[in-house]
């Protein structure tokens, strides 16, 4: 049996309300909410934390391949997958591999993984946007999601995959070139056409390879960047009434390569931890140049599985963002940088010699003192004793604001800095760097967790290391006491 | 083992120091002459009667050659050393143990740093190429977390801790007003202070030095040998430095409301002096006010007050001018700002200026039997610093 062994998804802390844009650009808007990622994200980013989502829920997971999809990645000409396989920690002999251009990439690389023969780890991730005013920016979304896709002898198989079908389409609906943060779009009907011709047949063959029949599905998911498409195919899946997903458009937007994953996620939220979570057919499918269906049944591990951050309760969360600091984190609105000296551009021989804690998190603890150093040091800082010390990986640790300053002078990509001085609960205190959350906010004692980020870019150099974001979910305080 | 220091081996036997000012007009090379030229005729000596020079920059130039090519040396050894923010007090420090080692008759010690062709406010730090991990505070962020942990472990409510930082302020406003060297001329009332926009936590624009251009030098010489040069010689009593092993910013056990480094380094100042109670024995202290409550701090782990009382003995004026420990009666660095390379000598210059003195009267610390002056310059960041005290007087013994 193959199928989908452990799932998370992340959803940035912003929101951005739709009811902002058309005042400032004239045009465009609309209702709801779409999620926005913060200055400090990039899809590598929002994917390391999707995965780490996916891999806390799932314990023991050994993914033997990390397959990265996105339509906006943050290099080009290197592989963006080796920092989110860093920051996992994964084995070196595990392949990280991206899939970079369309939608349809992470639904390609899901297939391949469902249809391959070992465990891989699939990440979409996609950072949308557009011109001001335009449909793209407003029916966006930020995200990213990460399927454990694997056998039965990799761990306990919470959807089986049952097969699917796919519909390759060549037409050109919508189209960028590289380095335009623009799409542009043919007439509408155009490409619905296609998508709707593309997308029954995916449709029809999926359910006749499975043997299946339209009304045994029981939650249907249909993703796509074409609005029109994806409702229109919706109405004539011909499953029954309520089998067909929210599409997640009021809050959090289409997610781009993500969506696919973010929505199968928030199916399985629903079903996981109850009794009757086995034995759902769940029915995903993507449109994009043509039509990727997948079929799912669940089975009586999705009973006992427990999501380390559902969907709903991100959507639920977050705090808005005005739409000109919006744009202002976009770059379409330049704003006046602060009047200090540009950081340098990361070292990356230094950045090699430290990537278990650059990309990791993991210090060192000293094993005659117990004494937590971050970053990891040689020397204890405690007894002085030389080179005995054990890793220690904190990347999932909780902390504790021991104290805190605003700085506003500090160089910040969208200053004020706040930063805080954390005690981390197992030992270990880093001054770090406080995200997702309003200067005004924060207070001695509070909780906060970390979250991998981009610090700032450099000469093209992302770089890429650690922050301390609020603890907002009750799941993540009890993961850390368990 | 240990750390014996060289007292009254080593004499301060002549001072310059150029006025701390956005120095427009005035490159490095210009700088340093004005402060060598002064220093020279202070000691009553040409360029050719110094055997060895230390110069003291942290980033205006590398080497040797930034002293020797202005100067115009010939065949001098120079050495640049570079200390972070006590980078001035450690050209003195070696130069004074270049002559007690007896391997120099005459050296001189110059700092200098020209701040204000960088372009940018404040100071910055040339980049280290690393890993990128590193904090990116300001400065004044991180000596901002000072003042409410120390306000939460005693008992110090924020508006006191408010009239307490404004009080510093104002102090060395008040003592800058009156020294024709300092930048910041002006006296500043408290409520003014307490009034600014803030910039790092709760501190304002009035809560940190400001930067400035300058140089400053000082001769030293065998103490057997001093009265050559001059009536009035300062003996060298102390010379301490602790380099921290930065744990502070770790270790969950460090509470910013004390600078490990400092209280150590003091310690080891007071022993090297066979001073056992500074309260009594020193007459005025030059100490690194580069933020308010970097003074409040200082105050404790420089014994002037005990732990958890500098709050109230700062309101109750114990460090004015006139107040039973004058604290940085040139202004400080709040009334100089800090040429990082030139500050522990300036504020070695003031003690030379009291304690012979010949500081303007209406600057001039009271009069007392006491006979030593003590300057403490830091560099870098609570939890993570060097830290340089001396202890200089003007007599034998």
């Amino acid at each position: 049996m193959r199928g989908i062994l452990g799932y998370g998804a992340y959803l940035p802390y912003r929101r951005l309300d739709r009811k902002g844009i058309a005042p400032v650009a004239g045009t465009g808007g609309g209702r709801g909410t779409r999620t926005v990622a913060s200055f400090d994200e990039d899809t590598t980013t929002l994917g390391v934390e999707a995965a780490r989502n996916a891999l806390r829920a799932t314990p023991g997971a050994a993914p033997r391949a990390l397959l990265f999809a996105t339509v906006a990645p943050a290099y080009a000409d290197r592989t963006n997958a080796t920092a989110i396989h860093a920051a996992l920690r994964l084995d070196g002999g595990v392949p990280a591999i991206d899939a970079t251009g369309s939608v349809r990439s992470a639904a390609g690389l899901l297939r391949l993984a469902l249809e391959g023969g070992s465990s891989a780890l699939v990440v979409g991730s996609d950072i949308r946007g557009g011109l001001p005013g335009s449909g793209d920016e407003s029916a966006g979304g930020d995200g990213a999601s990460a399927l454990l896709v694997g056998s039965d002898t990799d761990g306990p198989v919470l959807a089986e995959y049952l097969g699917g079908a796919s519909a390759t389409a060549e037409f050109v609906d919508r189209w960028r070139t590289p380095g335009d943060t623009r799409s542009k779009l043919w007439e509408e009907k155009f490409g619905e056409n296609q998508y709707l011709a593309a997308g029954r047949q995916a449709w029809t063959d999926a359910l006749k390879s499975t043997g299946l029949t339209a009304d045994q599905v029981d939650h249907a998911v249909v993703t796509g960047l074409h609005a029109r498409a994806v409702a229109g195919l919706g109405r004539k899946l011909g499953v029954r009434e309520g089998v067909l997903a929210d599409d997640l458009a009021a809050t959090v937007g289409t997610t781009g390569a993500a969506h696919a994953g973010v929505l199968l996620a928030s199916v399985l939220d629903a079903l996981a931890g109850s009794e009757a979570a086995a034995g759902k057919v769940v029915a995903v499918v993507v449109l994009s140049d043509g039509a990727e269906v997948f079929l799912f049944r669940t089975t009586e591990a999705l009973g006992s599985y427990t999501p380390s951050r559902t969907v709903a309760e991100q959507a639920a969360g977050g705090a808005p963002i005005a739409y000109g600091k919006f744009l202002a984190w976009r770059g379409t609105l330049q704003v006046e940088p602060p009047r200090r000296p540009e950081p340098a551009r990361t070292s990356s021989t230094a950045a090699v010699r430290s990537t278990d804690w650059k990309f990791g998190f993991v210090g060192t603890q000293d094993r005659s003192s117990g004494a937590v150093h971050l970053p990891p040091a040689r020397v204890s800082m405690r007894g002085g004793t030389v080179d005995d010390m054990e890793p220690i990986p904190m990347a999932e640790s909780v902390g504790t604001v021991k104290t805190f300053t605003i700085d506003r002078m500090a160089y910040s990509p969208s200053p004020p800095v706040v930063f805080a001085v954390v005690d981390f609960d197992g030992g270990g205190r880093l001054p770090i760097e406080l995200t997702d959350m309003d200067a005004d906010q924060v207070k001695i004692g509070d909780r906060v967790e970390l979250t991998f980020r981009r610090i700032g870019t450099a000469d093209g150099i992302h770089n890429y290391f650690w922050k301390a974001r609020p603890v907002r979910t009750a799941s993540s305080e009890s993961a850390q006491e368990a | 083992m240990g750390s014996h220091g060289i007292k009254d081996r080593v004499a301060i036997v002549g001072m310059g120091c150029t006025p701390f000012v956005e120095a427009w007009e005035k490159g490095t090379d210009d700088l340093l002459i004005d402060a060598a030229q002064e220093t020279f005729a202070s000691a009553g000596i040409a360029k050719d009667d110094v055997d060895a020079f230390w110069l003291g920059t942290a980033q205006t130039g590398m080497s040797g050659m930034v002293l020797s090519k202005p100067l115009q040396l010939q065949n001098k050894p120079v050495t640049r050393v570079e200390n972070m923010c006590a980078t001035g007090s450690e050209a003195l420090r070696q130069a004074a143990y270049a002559v007690a080692s007896g391997a120099y008759d005459v050296a001189m010690a110059v700092g200098v740093e020209k701040v204000k062709d960088g372009g940018f406010q404040g100071l910055n730090a040339f980049p280290v190429p690393g890993d990128g991990t590193a904090r990116t505070l300001t400065a004044a962020a991180m000596f901002s977390m000072v003042a409410p942990a120390y306000g939460h472990k005693y008992g110090v409510s924020e508006e006191e801790m408010r009239a307490v930082l404004s009080h510093i302020a104002s102090k060395n406003h008040y003592n800058g007003a009156r020294n024709p060297r300092a930048q910041f001329r002006k006296e500043i009332a408290p409520e003014k202070i307490s009034a600014m926009p803030k910039l790092a936590g709760q501190l304002g624009v009035f809560d940190c030095a400001g930067v400035a251009d300058g140089a400053a030098a000082a001769i030293v010489v065998r103490a057997e040998d001093a009265y050559k040069y001059t009536d009035k010689p300062l003996f060298i009593k102390a010379l301490s430095m602790v380099a921290g092993n930065g744990s502070g910013v770790i270790d969950p056990e460090y509470d910013y409301t004390t600078f490990w480094e400092i209280a150590a380094c003091a310690k080891d100042a007071y022993a090297q002096a066979g001073v056992t109670d500074p309260r009594n024995e020193i007459a005025m202290a030059e100490v690194h006010d580069c933020f308010t409550p970097t003074e409040l701090v200082l105050m404790e782990d420089l014994q002037f007050a005990d732990r958890g009382t500098a709050w109230k003995e700062v309101l109750a004026g114990a460090f004015n001018l006139d107040g039973r420990l004058p604290v940085n009666p040139d202004g400080g660095l709040k009334s100089f700002g800090h040429p990082v390379g030139a500050s522990g000598l300036r504020m070695m210059f003031e003690a030379w200026l009291q304690l012979r003195g010949e500081a303007p009267a209406d600057r001039r610390i009271p009069e007392t039997d006491r006979k030593l002056a003590l300057t403490h310059n830091l560099g870098g960041y609570p939890g993570e610093m060097v830290s340089f005290i001396s202890i200089l007087g003007n007599e034998l013994g």
